[in-house]
């Protein structure tokens, strides 16, 4: 059961190298952006995300939406485990895939064939699973012979179709994108299109984040519109791409 | 948990090849470096301390490939989750794997520096016994030892970016305090108890360099490495708890 529950949580991050007292003191009246603040000790902390409540349950579709620094990507990051919130709670049930990077972990050096066994890792599928679909990530990528060349020959377009076609292998329970993946040229666009559809309408639950109105309309059931760390407006996509856009 | 080890045996490998890509001799290169580095040194030093090559080879290789299994492992160990930024910051995978990488690099180029001793004893002629099967137990212990470190020390180093520099020159001292490439014998009985005794990569080196030259460990080297390692994995399993969920916020 793919769930996913936030109970007030708020994420910090601590900044160690930002000491000036002018510069931060100005700084806390920066506009956009977290919110700074300092703890007891003195340090300077960045308010990412604020008091975040809200509940996802499978189907929903949710479409993350905010000026830069509102803290989507931030919020991401704690959706796919990586940052524990220091206050209250978030459960997420479920397997999560977060494709914010597709490229991660795709070693130039390597072989397009190394590459796949090393984002497959990553991705966490096992080296079976990738066998099996080895020919068929091939086929996808189209990059024919070239599977056994240094990535660093590749073109930047062969380059992320090899890193596209491994990443979508997954079959995730809970994903994670910030913005919608596009690659290639005209003809594989469409197919990367039909791909990236199917593996988002396997998902039970999906949350991207995007700027834009057309792609959340599209995608999204529901949009949660974030400011300063904290939710502004939590409700179906329509209502809040209106309210974020304008008509 | 199995696949956890196995991705970072993979990645581990992943470091060791990438080394070797477009190189002509490839891996011989880890290999040929040590054996020049002893080479040298051995006859350098083997004039400087009066001790015929016969006895002081044998000793230097052995120490010298151990030691910087220690040691270079030490030093890497700091950089083990600050170098793994973009992993950390995006897959949900036990930290601790960053950290098994670097042990795994680095007994991965133990493999290709260890056939270097046996040669070395060939060609001195310096016999080896039984002993050497104590190694086994000793590279347990003292892998165990290096575990807790890098651990400990990466979780340090991406808190205070000071740390890496910091254990990088301790470790040039230690070598030099630590009987590497001088013999253990030199330290005269009255100094030996503080000057040896109370150094735990000491007891670690001793562990697994008495092996190959046909001795047995001390009891107090086995007990002082044990003890090291249950007291340095206390301290790292209360330190990770209370840490360990801050380091993707350090990174």
């Amino acid at each position: 059961m793919a769930h996913i529950k936030f109970d007030s949580v708020s994420v910090e991050f601590p900044i160690f190298n930002a000491n000036g007292r002018s510069l931060t003191s100005r700084l806390l009246e920066a506009a956009t952006g977290g919110r700074l603040d300092r703890d007891p000790d003195g340090r300077v902390m960045v308010r990412a995300l604020h008091g975040l409540d809200f509940e996802i349950v499978e189907g929903e579709r949710v479409g993350l939406i905010g000026h830069n620094g509102a803290g989507k990507s931030t919020l991401l990051r704690v959706l796919s485990r990586v940052y524990w919130p220091q206050l209250g709670k978030a459960k997420i049930a479920g397997n999560v895939t977060s494709l914010i990077d597709i490229g991660l972990g795709i070693n130039p050096e390597a072989t397009g064939r190394e590459n796949v066994f090393i984002r497959g890792a990553l991705l966490g599928l096992s080296k079976q699973e990738l066998t099996a679909k080895f020919d068929e990530i091939v086929a996808f990528s189209e990059l024919g012979d070239f599977i056994e060349m240094p990535v660093r020959t590749y073109s930047s377009g062969m380059h992320l179709r090899l890193a596209f076609a491994v990443s979508t292998v997954v079959r995730p329970e809970i994903l994670l994108m910030d913005e919608w993946l596009s690659v290639g040229d005209e003809s594989f666009k469409h197919k990367a299109e039909e791909r990236l559809t199917n593996l988002v309408d396997t998902a039970k639950i999906l949350v991207i984040a995007s700027h834009s109105r057309d792609l959340l309309e599209k995608t999204c059931t529901r949009a949660l519109w974030l400011e300063h760390g904290q939710v502004k407006m939590d409700a179906p996509v329509h209502e809040v791409t209106k309210a974020y856009f304008g008509n | 948990m199995r696949k956890s080890l196995a991705l970072a045996a993979m990645l581990a490998w992943e470091d060791v090849k990438q080394a070797y890509r477009r190189s002509t001799i490839g891996p011989f290169w880890i290999t040929a470096s040590m054996a020049v580095q002893i080479g040298s040194m051995g006859v350098v030093f083997g004039i400087i301390f009066h001790t015929p090559l016969f006895e002081y080879l044998p000793f230097l290789a052995s120490s010298i490939i151990l030691w910087s299994l220690i040691s270079v492992t030490v030093v890497e160990g700091c950089m083990a989750f600050i170098s793994a930024e973009g992993m950390i910051k995006q897959l949900d995978m036990p930290l601790f794997i960053y950290s098994v990488r670097v042990v795994i690099r680095n007994s991965i180029t133990l493999i290709h520096n260890i056939v270097i001793i046996p040669l070395v004893f060939l060609a001195v002629g310096h016999p080896m016994s039984w002993q050497v099967i104590l190694l086994i137990p000793g590279l347990v212990i003292v892998i165990a030892n290096l575990s807790w470190m890098v651990v400990v020390l990466g979780m340090v180093s991406a808190r205070f970016r000071d740390i890496p520099q910091t254990v990088a020159a301790a470790m040039t001292i230690i070598y030099f305090i630590t009987p590497v490439m001088w013999q253990p014998k030199l330290v005269p009985d009255s100094q030996a108890h503080w000057l040896l005794g109370l150094n735990p990569f000491y007891h670690l080196l001793q562990l697994l360099r008495l092996p190959f030259l046909s001795a047995v460990p001390t009891l107090e080297n086995w007990l002082l490495s044990c003890g090291f390692a249950l007291v340095g994995w206390a301290i790292t399993a209360l330190t990770f708890k209370k840490f360990g969920k801050q380091i993707a916020y350090w990174v």
